[in-house]
Order: C-alpha cells, then structure tokens, then sequence
C-alpha cells in the first residue's frame, strides 16, 4: 500500500457513517441536545498527564498574537453551556491529544461526550450501556468497583496499601525498568495486568479519590472517600470514562492548584487554569453526570478490530 | 553512545539494556485516558538470543549499543575460535568464540561470506548466508534411479550438520542448504 492511501476500507469508512447516524438517532429519541463547542480553547488541559497541541491566533496585519490550545476533551466549554442552563447535551467532536500514538491511539480523534443534568454514575451507566450493547457482541455489562477488582485479582486492598506493597505487587506482575507514585503503580497495574482481563464488557466504578480528575469525592458503601467516576472496559479496552461532575467551584480551583503543583514538579510550565470554568461553576453547574466515549474504539470494538488504523482514513502516519 | 529516549524505540534499533546489547523487536504505546503512559517494549538480547519483555515510563531512555552488523568472509577455524576477515578491503580480522558461532557453526564454510554482530568491536553473533553449499561425509548408499518422489534418509556433512536428503544422494555429493529451516534445497551445480 502506498502513504496515500487510506488504512480503513471502504466497508469500515461506511461502518463508521453507520454509527455516526445511530448515535444521532440514540441522542434524539432521548431528546439530548447535539451542541458544537470550539476546538481551540485560551487555557490548556489541567491534567498534567495530557499534553495539547499549542499553536497562535495571529491578527491579519499584525498585532499580538493569542496563545490557543487545542482541546483534548470538550469538557470545560461543555460544562459553561449546562451551567447556563441548556440541559442535556451531547457533542462527537475532534480532540487532540499530544504524543500520543499506538495502536489503540491516534493524537486526534473523535470523542464522544454527553450530559445528563440530574443523573448520577449508576443512572449514566445504564444510557451507555443502552447505548453500546447493541453494537457488541454481549447481552449485558458487568459493574464491579475498583476495590473489588484489585481485591480479586491482586488480593491488593487500594485503601491501605502502602506505596512499598503496591510496587512489590506490579514487580511481580510486570517487568517494569524505573520509579513510580503511589497512583503510577495503580496506573501500571490496572493497565497492564487487570485491563488485559476485562474482555466481557465491564464498568469499574468508584476509582481512587486521588483519581477523582473533574469527578466529586464521595464515600462508598463502606464510607471510604472514592472517586464518583466510572470507566467502561470492553474486550481489554478502555472505551469510556464518566463523572458524577463536580460542581463546587472551590474543590475546582484547588484540584486545579493541585494540577498546577503537580505539573511544576513534573518540569513542566505551569498552565494557567480556565476562569471561564470556574466562574460558570460559580454561577452554578446543575446537578450532573457526565461521560466521553471514545468513537474510534466504539468503532474498532464493534466491528472486532484491534488497530485503531483499521478504522481511520488516514491515521498521524498519514497525515 | 548517544541516548535513546521511548518514543525513538523503533524495530532495530539497538540500545543497552541491564548490561547487555538489544535490539528493539516491538514498542507499544500503552496509557490510561487519564493516568501514567508507559512504553511495553520487547528486545532481543543479543548476547543470550532470549527476548524480553520490559515496561518503561514513556519518556524515559536507554543508552544506545555499539552494535554493527558487518559482511565478513570466514577464513578458518583454529580449534578455540573461527577467524573472519572484512570484505570492506581493509583485511581487518576478527575471531569469535563458539558462544557467538552458537547455532551457526554447522554452517561454516571456508571463503563464503556471513553477517558478523560487533558488539564494542568484539563479535558476538554470525549468521550464516540463507544457503550454503557443503558435501556429504556420510549417508546410507544411494539408492540408483530413485529421483521422483518417496522417502528420504538422514545424511551428515563436512561441518556435521545433519539433514533429511532424498534417497538417491550420495556420500561426496555437494549439497545445497537452506539455513534458516536446516532443509535440504538441492544438489549443488557443479
């Protein structure tokens, strides 16, 4: 095959218009608003784990050029527009991700991402598990919390583990070269020894607090703080990662203060944090839940494909 | 040698790995959406042949190896080591123990030419050429006329490999070999 060529076929290219039209349908017999938000937003991602593409406005003629940020999510511009008061909504947008090749990854791709004003994790566990199983080969989605999962397998409580039991436990495991945080190890053990397992389609639910990222902390059946946050595994791939949002605008500020903390010890430039979130947090998000799916593995997962090129017209490679 | 960061971690490449040479065999991107990404990389030791498996955080780097793989015509072999010469012109000489010979020493022939790895300047691996030509030391008697198909017989050569020949092939016969499987391809042309 020549570089110009496309990697999908012309079979998969069609698959993905297929899609495209059932999730219009999905969103508009459950009368969730499609909404359009920019791709290039003044502030970049907090998470220091994700880098986004940078690039300028520069004004025809000159004058001073702005500094803009492609999105890796639509989260923030989604989250003003509920806090404004347009109710559900769902977007499939473009997001850009930085560095961020493989072969389940491609630095853009398409997201999709939806709101639900008055849902919570298990009420927004049940639209996407509506929403997907009729595109996988499976009759039902299992739901196991995080805890349990490592109890199970690694016979690991995350609760009390110290950092010296964990790595003990990934070294077992995985031949890793290197050092890790308390989360790294978590981040390494789940991705590489308990994510290959998960081939039936599963959620895994209430993650660690210290991995809450834009989810509110809640205690769990045992009153331990966790993550409100679900992540949706099919066939050993992470297909979708949902929030019951978090709404306090303080909370927000100081995750993003601790982002900042994060990325300053990471080497990185300390990135400035969205005021626009912030101040429409003020005014006040509705009670919500909130996920991003990932359209391309949605995609793959569906139609039993295992490169994320196969489902591409033209990946980075081709560009 | 110059340091190799992950994402530089291409198939061939060859970098320093617990003390030893290693050739890249297969990088994969692995990440969370939100969380550490890591590199699960597979090499080739060079000196063991073994392939490991290692996972690094993304970003991290490995020192690369002085590994050349160069073409060498093999001279001889004194008892301990088989000496090679460079075919660049330069008649440089190098001699490999049998640890770098390894499975390739059954495949030694005077003047042809093999892919000698130098690690540090120091050989550690030969491969030999896909065929080589090598006459037969022993085998049953030939059985006369038998040169369509049905059976075949073991048959040693001159460097002590031993494969499966056809029935009519006879002690002295020159025989052309594939390496890579150990079959018997043909009788040599003369």
């Amino acid at each position: 095959m020549s570089a110009w060529q496309p990697t999908a076929t012309r079979t998969q290219l069609q698959r993905r218009a297929e899609l495209l039209a059932y999730i219009r349908g999905f969103f508009s017999a459950r009368d969730v608003l499609e909404v359009d938000t920019p791709a290039l937003s003044a502030v970049p991602v907090s998470d220091p784990l994700l880098t986004p593409f940078a690039t300028q406005f520069v004004p025809e003629g000159g004058g001073t050029a702005q500094h803009l940020y492609l999105q890796t999510s639509p989260e923030y511009p989604m989250k003003r527009l509920l806090a404004a008061g347009v109710g559900p909504i769902w977007q499939l947008c473009k997001v850009f991700r930085n560095g961020e090749s493989g072969r389940r990854h491609n630095p853009e791709f398409s997201m999709l991402e939806w709101y639900r004003p008055g849902f919570d994790c298990a009420q927004l566990m049940d639209e996407v598990e509506a929403l997907v199983l009729p595109l996988l080969p499976a009759s039902a989605v299992a739901r196991l919390s995080y805890a349990r999962l490592f109890a199970d397998k690694l016979d690991l409580d995350v609760f009390s583990a110290s950092v010296e039991q964990l790595a003990a436990c990934a070294r077992q495991h995985v031949a890793f070269v290197g050092e890790l945080s308390r989360d790294g190890w978590l981040h390494l053990l789940f991705s590489h020894v308990l994510e290959p397992d998960l081939q039936q389609p599963t959620f895994v639910y209430d993650f660690p607090a210290s991995q809450a990222a834009l989810a509110r902390v809640i205690e769990d059946e045992q009153g331990r703080p966790v993550a409100a946050r679900f992540e949706l595994f099919v066939a050993g791939v992470e297909l979708a990662n949902g929030y019951w949002e978090l709404s306090d605008a303080r909370e927000q500020a100081a995750r993003f203060a601790a982002d900042r903390a994060e990325q300053q010890a990471l080497g990185q430039t300390p990135r400035a944090p969205d005021e626009h979130l912030l101040q429409a947090l003020e005014h006040g998000l509705p009670d919500c839940a909130g996920v991003a799916l990932g359209f391309e593995r949605l995609h793959m997962l569906s139609a039993g494909l295992t490169h994320i090129d196969q489902v591409l017209a033209f990946p980075l490679a081709r560009a | 040698m110059p340091n190799y960061s992950t994402n530089e971690f291409k198939s061939g490449l060859k970098v320093m790995l617990e003390g030893d040479p290693c050739a890249i065999l297969d990088n994969e991107f692995v990440k969370p959406g939100k969380g550490q990404a890591f590199n699960r990389v597979k090499v080739r030791n060079l000196m063991s042949g073994r392939v490991w498996e290692r996972t690094f955080k993304s970003g991290e780097s490995l020192e690369g190896a002085d590994v050349m793989d160069l073409d060498m015509e093999y001279l001889y072999n004194d008892g301990e080591f088989w000496h090679f010469m460079l075919t660049d012109g330069s008649f440089e000489q190098y001699a490999a123990d049998a640890k770098a010979l390894g499975d390739s020493h059954v495949w030694m022939k005077e003047q042809d030419v093999y892919q000698v790895t130098l690690f540090n300047n120091a050989p550690i691996a030969v491969q030999p050429p896909n065929f080589v030509e090598l006459p037969v030391t022993e085998t049953d008697p030939g059985v006369r006329g038998d040169t369509a198909q049905g059976g075949n017989k073991p048959a040693t050569l001159s460097t002590g490999a031993v494969v499966k020949v056809p029935l009519f092939i006879e002690i002295g016969d020159v025989l052309k070999v594939d390496t890579r499987s150990g079959e018997y391809v043909s009788r040599a042309s003369a």
